[in-house]
């Protein structure tokens, strides 16, 4: 292509500040980050705080899995507790008639309850995305509640109310939480993994290009139906994985604590506080918001007061930041950024003014029939307030 | 030779009818403008032809191939790109992401790769620098001014290298100078071989730039022609494009 004369477009040109931090900051950050868990059960190997370990990691999958699907897409879902059944009943009837031993074998039939729930997610998927906005979250919801019937009505498969009992394995009790919290972090990382795989793939780029604007997207070639359900399988294996590794935690399955309607509000909270459709949102909210719960819930929780802690804190989050902790934390770390450079090309500009002032006094004494003197470049330097902000 | 081809096309919304029976030819390597009044039904027929919306009757044919009633994204694929009367971008990606998403890759494993390919970027960005916003690659679209975003949807077009380019309303909100800029950038793209298709309101802007002006009228084709002959048609000038400017002509 032939590049023609290039018309100004009316604004300036601002200079580029980027809007993450960079590459090496965000790789130690994850890496301290990882290695702070690693060593966790080893710094607090107190049951009572493994165990807070534990459901914190199995929501860090979940709200990944969430995030891959709704964050990306911008398809908000509150009927994931859904596949967070399938996952736990998968394993639970695997499991039992599979006879497979109680410990560590049992996570063995974790990919299988991710795969179960995957190709489960591709059938309702396709009906449910066939809508948008409210009527798609109104359809989650009822997907939802028709499995959670069926598990109490399919009483020779399910065992109805009465639920599903399933054998502890025999480590001792001051071990028994570590194998969970371990296996919730590989699953952790993997889910991280794949959430990264998607925002940086091609497809991925048209998961997020269907978010702005799923008709525009159409229209440059993206294939939505298919995108936005490849997305819904994937997101679905991660929330049957975190059920999977939920059963044999608690040594039961029920209809109503397996396709839990709260279990998608407690997820999209979390994603939301962190940050929806980025990252590190999902992962931030899940660290400190999960443990935060429990915490309160063991102080205040005989009255249902941690309840109200917890929504306070909610409420004073999205208030204080509004698009999630981790989008904040960027933009404030942008602004800093924007500020230095202000300052330091004020600080350039103020000599060369100096030095230009300076230059024009002389010429003028030596030649007072000269013109006016012309702005002087280094102005030109200085960006002008708010003009090189973009909001994101 | 006709690259595109719209056969006694129907479209109806309750009983309003949009379009009545339209057919038209486009010509291969032409700066097709098509005109008419509001509610004349030009946008309804971008919308038939890309797959925005199904035609309840008739046919629409490109290179030949029978496209009518198929899907916005195949469209697309086979090389029919469209803007919009209301700029549409993708806010929240950055310029360059927004070009990205319009490059084309066969087959789902070429998906799975990085959208950051070496070739893919340098094409993004020469596409950036033909249109003036290579400063801006890296900036969050929703963030440019509407005339920016127009040339960002007509760059993102371009760099799929469709071979018809449908432009709805490209002068609507633009200022002169930048409106110059774009007809030479449809001049240049036009002399490579792309074919345009422009709804446009203003006359000037149609008649300086198109080879072969096509008039709509109540859902059907009226005439079409080169610019001085529509512009001269007195049926035209007084059902179309009004006293005014017939009084300016």
């Amino acid at each position: 292509m032939t590049a023609i004369d290039v018309t100004p477009t009316g604004a300036a040109a601002p200079e580029h500040i980027p809007y993450e931090p960079p590459r090496q900051i965000r790789w130690t950050g994850t890496g301290l980050l990882l290695v702070f868990l690693a060593v966790f059960p080893l710094l607090f190997p107190n049951p009572a705080v493994t165990s807070i370990a534990v459901i914190t990691m199995i929501f860090l999958v979940a709200a990944i899995g969430w995030n891959i699907f709704s964050g990306y897409s911008g398809y908000i879902s509150i009927g994931h507790a859904a596949y967070y059944g399938i996952g736990q009943y998968t394993v639970a009837l695997l499991a039992m008639h599979a006879k497979v031993p109680a410990g560590w074998d049992t996570f063995g039939l974790l990919p299988v309850a991710g795969l179960v729930c995957a190709v489960a997610a591709v059938p309702i998927g396709y009906v449910v995305l066939r809508v948008r906005r409210h009527t798609f979250i109104i359809l989650t919801v009822a997907v939802m509640f028709i499995l959670q019937l069926l598990a109490f009505n399919l009483v020779s498969w399910t065992n109805g109310s009465g639920g599903l009992e399933m054998s502890f394995p025999t480590w001792q009790g001051s071990y028994f939480n570590e194998p969970f919290y371990y296996v919730g972090l590989v699953a952790a990382v993997v889910a991280c993994a794949a959430s990264w795989w998607v925002r940086r793939s091609k497809y991925g780029l048209g998961l997020l290009s269907i978010r702005d604007d799923e008709d525009r997207a159409r229209g440059l070639g993206i294939n939505a139906a298919r995108t936005k359900l490849i997305a819904y399988a994937i997101s679905a294996f991660f929330v049957g994985v975190a059920g999977g590794l939920y059963a044999p935690f608690i040594g039961s399955v029920y209809p109503q604590f397996g396709f839990d309607p709260t279990f998608d509000l407690a997820v999209a909270v979390l994603v939301f506080v962190g940050g929806i459709g980025t990252l590190s949102g999902p992962v931030i909210g899940a660290l400190l918001l999960i443990p935060l719960q429990q915490y309160f819930y063991l102080q205040f929780g005989n009255a249902n007061l941690y309840l109200i802690a917890y929504g306070v804190l909610f409420i004073l989050i999205l208030r204080l930041l509004p698009a999630g902790i981790a989008p904040s934390v960027t933009q404030l770390w942008r602004r800093v950024l924007v500020a230095r450079r202000r300052a330091a090309a004020r600080s350039r500009a103020v000599p060369a003014l100096a030095v230009q002032s300076s230059a024009v006094q002389s010429s003028a004494v030596q030649s007072p029939a000269a013109g006016p003197p012309e702005a002087p470049p280094a102005t030109a330097a200085v960006p002008q307030a708010g003009g090189d902000e973009v909001a994101r | 030779m006709s690259i595109l081809q719209v056969s006694d096309v129907r479209k109806s919304y309750g009983g309003i009818q949009a379009l009545a029976g339209c057919t038209m030819t486009f010509e291969e390597g032409a700066i097709n403008g098509l005109i008419g009044p509001n509610g004349s039904g030009k946008t309804t027929l971008f919308n038939v032809i890309s797959g925005y919306e199904t035609a309840d009757a008739g046919q629409v044919t490109l290179r030949g191939k029978d496209i009518t009633n198929a899907r916005a994204d195949q469209v697309f694929a086979l090389g029919l790109g469209r803007t919009f009367q209301i700029t549409r971008i993708f806010p929240r990606l950055t310029v360059l992401e927004n070009l990205h998403v319009a490059t084309q890759r066969r087959g789902f494993a070429a998906q799975l790769r990085s959208w950051k390919s070496a070739a893919e970027r340098s094409r993004a960005m020469e596409v950036l620098e033909f249109v003036g916003l290579t400063p801006l690659a890296e900036e969050p679209a929703g963030g440019l001014s509407y005339g920016q975003q127009k040339l960002l949807e007509f760059a993102f077009i371009t760099v799929a290298r469709p071979s018809v380019m449908l432009l709805d309303e490209p002068a609507g909100g633009v200022n002169p100078t930048l409106l110059r800029g774009l007809a030479d950038r449809i001049r240049a793209l036009n002399k490579e071989g792309i074919t345009f298709v422009i709804v446009e309101h203003d006359m000037e802007f149609v008649m300086g730039l198109c080879d072969r002006v096509l008039v709509m009228h109540q859902g059907c084709a009226l005439t079409a022609g080169a610019p001085e002959e529509v512009r001269a048609n007195p049926d035209v000038l007084e059902a179309y494009l009004g006293s005014d400017m017939r009084e300016a002509g």
